[in-house]
């Protein structure tokens, strides 16, 4: 080997790449070569060098809070539903008390006026939505404040805010009403149910 | 450590940009570090290294998440320094030489400010005449020296970083390491 080829192969050494044949061989030339033998100690100095700098430097200061405050601002849509998710009790006293401050609130009491998400072919009386004989309602239903008197047909869920659903009287026509829904049934007349479902229409988006 | 940044990553993609502050924070030594060794100004080092986050959320979504992100960060990270190189003066000889002043004044402003025992005074001399010496590599050799040594990465992970053929990444790192064995022989 002459002193260009071991030169070329201490790289190849110093990188893992040399076989065992190969260092082997480069070892001997070292003994051999007292110009090599001082080209690789040096070679050996500078990685050691450099590996000793690799661990030296830290960013500034507040890097990181420099960084989060130049990022493009999220959409506030995430930025509320994160909250939501990592907040459910806030977010819960939140919405209560809102619903306190508003009109909204008022709704919660039995003088309220009777309203129902879909008019066309219903009849209201008073406190009383009928689903007259021979109609279907295509979709869901909520009626709020009132009964539900299905006598047709209701092709989606039914959900009634503080309010009953009727057939004549009694377990058994209740049960032979909700014959008449597709969907799932739902009453909903505890206080804390009735905010929940708002809580629910508030959020779903 | 590689899933704990998945997991971020992918909160990340959802829309949750609290969780990348966990990414910038675990990444922000690194990435500093090689856009330094790099450039050498502190003062640009931290607008690249900045910028290079800032890309990198802005592009999270091109992440692939089967691949390693530090490479995938390391290479927006060189890319943009190389860019900034490219821009300036092409002289970078005379360029590093007043780039390793400051660096030293860096240095020795720091050892004067704290009082630093004698031993440490001489070990941040040392560092600086290292980082002035990297300075003065040709760009092509610095991005490969820098990156030899952080991070453990392999010579083929550098070769992704740098978009380069590994046969090259090993020329160069011979090229540079002995272009530094006849500059730091005698620290
Ligand atoms: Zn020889």
């Amino acid at each position: 080997m002459n002193c260009e080829e071991s030169q070329k192969l201490m790289h190849q050494y110093l990188d893992g790449d040399a076989s065992e044949e190969e260092a082997q061989l480069l070892r001997e030339h070292l003994h051999a070569c007292p110009d090599c033998q001082q080209h690789y100690q040096e070679l050996k100095q500078t990685e050691s060098l450099l590996s000793g700098a690799a661990y030296e430097l830290s960013a500034p200061a507040a890097f990181t809070d420099s960084v989060m405050a130049k990022l493009p601002k999220e959409k506030k849509r995430v930025g509320y539903m994160r909250w939501f998710r990592t907040h459910p009790v806030l977010t819960a006293a939140a919405v209560f008390f809102l619903f306190m401050f508003t009109s909204v609130f008022s709704a919660w009491n039995n003088d309220a006026s009777v309203s129902v998400s879909k008019q066309e072919g219903l009849i209201v009386e008073n406190d009383l939505v009928i689903v007259p004989e021979g109609v279907t309602v295509e979709g869901d239903l909520v009626v709020e404040n009132g009964d539900l008197d299905i006598r047709g047909e209701v092709d989606g869920d039914v959900t009634i805010l503080n309010g009953d659903l009727l057939k004549g009287a009694g377990a058994e026509a209740n049960m032979a009403a909700a014959d008449n829904i597709t969907g799932e049934y739902q009453e909903i007349d505890q206080m804390f149910g009735w905010l929940w479902f708002h809580m629910k229409q508030a959020f779903t988006f | 450590m590689e899933n704990i940044i998945k997991h971020h990553i992918k909160n990340v993609k959802k829309g949750d940009q609290a969780a990348f502050e966990e990414i910038v924070s675990f990444y922000q030594n690194k990435v500093y570090h090689i856009v330094f060794r790099m450039i050498g100004d502190t003062y640009e080092a931290q607008d690249i290294a900045q910028e290079a986050f800032i890309r990198a959320y802005t592009n999270i979504h091109s992440f692939d998440e089967n691949r390693k992100f530090s490479t995938w960060l390391y290479r927006i990270a060189t890319n943009l320094s190389i860019d900034r190189l490219r821009k300036k003066k092409p002289d970078y000889h005379l360029d590093a030489e007043v780039k390793g002043t400051e660096g030293l004044d860096m240095y020795s402003q720091l050892a004067a400010d704290q009082a630093l025992p004698e031993e440490e005074v001489q070990n941040m001399e040392l560092q600086s005449n290292i980082h002035k010496e990297i300075l003065s590599l040709p760009p092509k050799y610095r991005g490969v020296i820098v990156l030899r040594f952080l991070d453990d990465l392999s010579l083929a992970e550098i070769g992704e970083i740098l978009d380069l053929p590994l046969g090259t990444v090993k020329t160069r790192i011979h090229r540079g390491r002995e272009l530094l064995r006849k500059k730091l022989r005698h620290v």
